[in-house]
């Protein structure tokens, strides 16, 4: 308190009371660990500008001390665009084309495809994006193919099926990021209430949205594991899901296993009831996926790269529990799902009513987790030839690795400071039934009932 | 005499009003949501689904007040643009149309003259009508897919569209139109010495005419009907994909607006070419 304060070594300012050497009206801005993507960026930028600027170290602290941190920012700015700097660096390189148009069916399952218009995770890239609502999964195929849109939002069996030239053209198709986990339902009519063991479900007629979709391949698996032949016992026919809700309250069908709003949609106009989460049946199955076509990603890789990163940013944001009420907000209005705000609440929230009049509650309903599992891709492969879609021998392991892009997912979150899984460590059990994706064959040949 | 044609006029409209009171009426009285008796819920459940399936029955289908609500809501704000996938129903009408007389138009450009030579030539009409007769029938649905496969592009994929589901009209009927000009007239304008090309367009066309505005009006009406189906399979802009974009919401009384405007748009196009008609049309 009483030192001399002639003495040079006397520190006359208030130190702060962290014990650092500054005032206390500095420490928030010099102890604040950088919070987000953009402040990580801005302090390498700045680094390097500083090192620029002031090739001995000894200088630099020198001139900030003399002039202070503030002072010395405003000082370099005028003759460095700082600003703009930090940006370049953000984006890692320009994008080669900015107005992007990016298709979606109106599902839950598209969620950070559709949020990052609204919340600002496409702009914040740089990007321009359209969001396009679609008709139908042969529409959003047939719209991509023709390059009318630069990305789309499909189901996960979709890029393999493209790829593999099963039901189109074979066209190279990529798949860099999953979007949602669970988040399907089999649902049925109100007047099978009382049938819900589904080996009472002999000649009713389900609805699934596509028929290269994880829907089919689940309803399948799921009345197979219950000894009914899918082909014979029961009918399924694709039905876009928009439609799902109006066929079931027309009675031209039973029941479906559909993607959401229209599970809660039919709760929500009594018309149907959730029988079971496909969470149940594999807890942490993918769904629906982002994916963009080989030739997209390989002319424009720094627009493909900064597409990616908004739909991976988005992903995660979806992924915390705290922001779905938000999101739900976000997506419902009429440019998007267009649906009422508490169907899509309950939904991403997994509070919600079943239908046969009680509220039960699964946070995990519905989750989002961008890593494609190269598993994944092969579990698909298997059940695609389990049902004669796929004839003849196919390598699993290199489609895979082709169409679902593991490796690039992994760099990208890394550079962005989350942790990617290990590739290798994926296990798999449907329904109680362990699946090695080392043996595909033997997982195929293992099923009673199958049409190869 | 005209007095009686005035109060029949008069009696009609009358009549008209009446049953559209009673549609609506009868409507209102169908549509009243039914009284709460099914089992109480619990107040936690009720709030998260829809009022009608808090009392255990289905979601009830809207009242005409709550259609005229919706319609007076859309026809208040038709120009609104809030994104890509949600513009007023104004601009939606005025994109289908924009399709629909596209199509229409190249189809006219394209069948008009074709079936001019069609109808000139015995030989040739019976040699196209095998095609004619099997393409005519075809659902525009049936073509979309082909559309998209070949064209590439869904915007010109559903003027093609609109293009083959109303050439098949007109190109019949002005063969027809052509082929059936009274042979004396041909005659008069043989004697006359008339050349080929003054006897096409100062004989046949007027005489053939009507016919062809006929083809026409089919055409339009056709094309109009076909616009909807192909927006609704397509999506992106139009009225179908208004249609379409509320079925996915189940909202019936949007849809039911839909309807009523597809409605009106298609009897101003039937009636502006029944005009057209009118204008061409000769006493024999």
């Amino acid at each position: 308190m009483f030192k001399d304060p002639f003495d040079p070594k006397t520190l006359l300012k208030p130190r702060c009371s962290c014990g650092g050497d500054h005032a206390p009206a500095d420490h928030a801005r010099l102890s604040a660990v950088p919070a987000s993507d953009e402040q990580r960026f801005s302090r390498v930028v700045d680094a390097a500008v500083l090192r620029a600027v002031f090739p001995v170290d000894a200088q630099r602290r020198q001139f900030l001390k003399t002039v202070g941190a503030t002072t010395a920012m405003a000082a370099i700015s005028s003759v460095f665009p700082l600003a703009t700097a930090r940006e370049a660096f953000a984006q890692g390189g320009a994008p080669e084309k900015k107005d992007l148009k990016v298709g979606f069916i109106p599902i839950t399952c598209a969620t950070p495809i559709i949020m990052a218009h609204p919340m600002g995770f496409y702009s914040k890239q740089g990007l321009n994006v359209e969001v396009v609502k679609t008709a139908g999964w042969a529409v959003i195929r047939d719209k991509s193919l023709a390059k009318e849109y630069d990305a789309a939002h499909m189901l996960t069996p979709m890029p393999l099926a493209i790829s593999l030239g099963i039901g189109s053209n074979p066209v190279p198709w990529t798949m860099p990021a999953v979007e949602n986990i669970n988040g399907q339902a089999i649902t049925l009519a109100i007047k099978h209430k009382d049938k819900r063991n589904p080996k009472d479900w002999k000649g009713f007629r389900f609805a699934v949205p596509f028929d290269y979709s994880m829907h089919n391949y689940l309803l399948r698996y799921y009345v197979a594991e219950h000894g009914l032949d899918p082909d014979k016992d029961i009918s399924i026919r694709s039905v876009p899901p928009a439609e799902m809700v109006a066929n079931l309250r027309a009675d031209n069908i039973d029941g479906y296993l559909g993607p959401d709003p229209f599970n809660q949609r039919a709760v929500f106009d009594g018309v149907g009831f959730i029988h079971v989460l496909t969470k149940e049946l594999w807890d942490g199955h993918p769904c629906c996926a982002f994916t963009v076509s080989k030739e997209f990603a390989t002319q424009n890789p720094n627009a493909y790269r900064a597409l990616l990163k908004a739909i991976i940013e988005a992903t995660a944001y979806a992924s915390k529990q705290e922001n779905r009420k938000e999101i739900a907000r976000a997506i419902a209005p009429t440019n998007y799902l267009n649906q009422p705000e508490t169907v899509l609440e309950q939904i991403l929230t997994g509070t919600y009513a079943d239908g046969l009049g009680a509220v039960k509650k699964d946070p995990n309903r519905i989750d989002f987790d961008p890593f494609p599992w190269n598993q994944f891709a092969i579990w698909i492969m298997t059940q695609m030839k389990r049902w004669g879609q796929l004839k003849g021998d196919v390598d699993y392991a290199k489609v895979a690795a082709d169409v679902y892009l593991a490796t690039d997912t992994a760099n990208m979150m890394k550079e962005m400071g989350l942790t990617p899984p290990d590739p290798s460590k994926k296990t798999i059990v449907i329904m109680g039934k362990a699946f090695d994706p080392a043996k595909p064959n033997e997982y195929v040949e293992s099923f009673a009932i199958k049409r190869s | 005499m005209t007095t009686l044609k005035k109060s029949l006029g008069l009696r009609a409209a009358l009549l008209s009003l009446l049953i559209f009171a009673a549609i609506v009426g009868l409507w209102q009285i169908a549509a009243q949501p039914p009284a709460a008796s099914g089992p109480a819920v619990d107040p936690e459940y009720a709030k998260l689904v829809g009022a009608a399936a808090a009392t255990g029955a289905k979601s009830a289908m809207p009242t005409p007040a709550d259609i005229g609500v919706t319609i007076w809501k859309h026809l208040m704000d038709p120009f609104y643009v809030k994104g890509t996938n949600d513009k007023g129903i104004g601009i939606q009408l005025a994109y289908s149309l924009g399709r629909v007389l596209l199509g229409f138009g190249l189809a006219a450009l394209f069948a008009v003259p074709l079936g001019f030579l069609i109808g000139m030539s015995p030989l040739v009409y019976r040699a196209l009508d095998p095609f004619i007769q099997i393409l005519k029938p075809v659902s525009p649905l049936a073509w979309m897919p082909l559309a998209l496969y070949t064209i590439k592009d869904s915007a010109i994929s559903s003027i093609f569209v609109i293009f083959i589901c109303s050439v098949w009209p007109m190109l019949i009927n002005t063969a027809f139109g052509v082929a059936s000009v009274r042979r004396e007239w041909l005659n008069v304008a043989r004697t006359l010495e008339v050349g080929p090309f003054r006897t096409a367009f100062k004989v046949i066309l007027p005489a053939a005419a009507p016919t062809i505005m006929t083809g026409m009006r089919i055409s339009i009406g056709i094309a109009w009907l076909v616009i909807v189906a192909a927006e609704m399979l397509v999506g992106g802009t139009g009225i179908g994909y208004f249609v379409w974009n509320e079925w996915n919401n189940l909202s019936i009384a949007n849809i039911v607006t839909a309807i009523l405007l597809i409605g009106v748009v298609g009897l101003l196009l039937d009636q502006g070419l029944a005009r057209l008609t009118k204008l061409v049309t000769y006493p024999e």
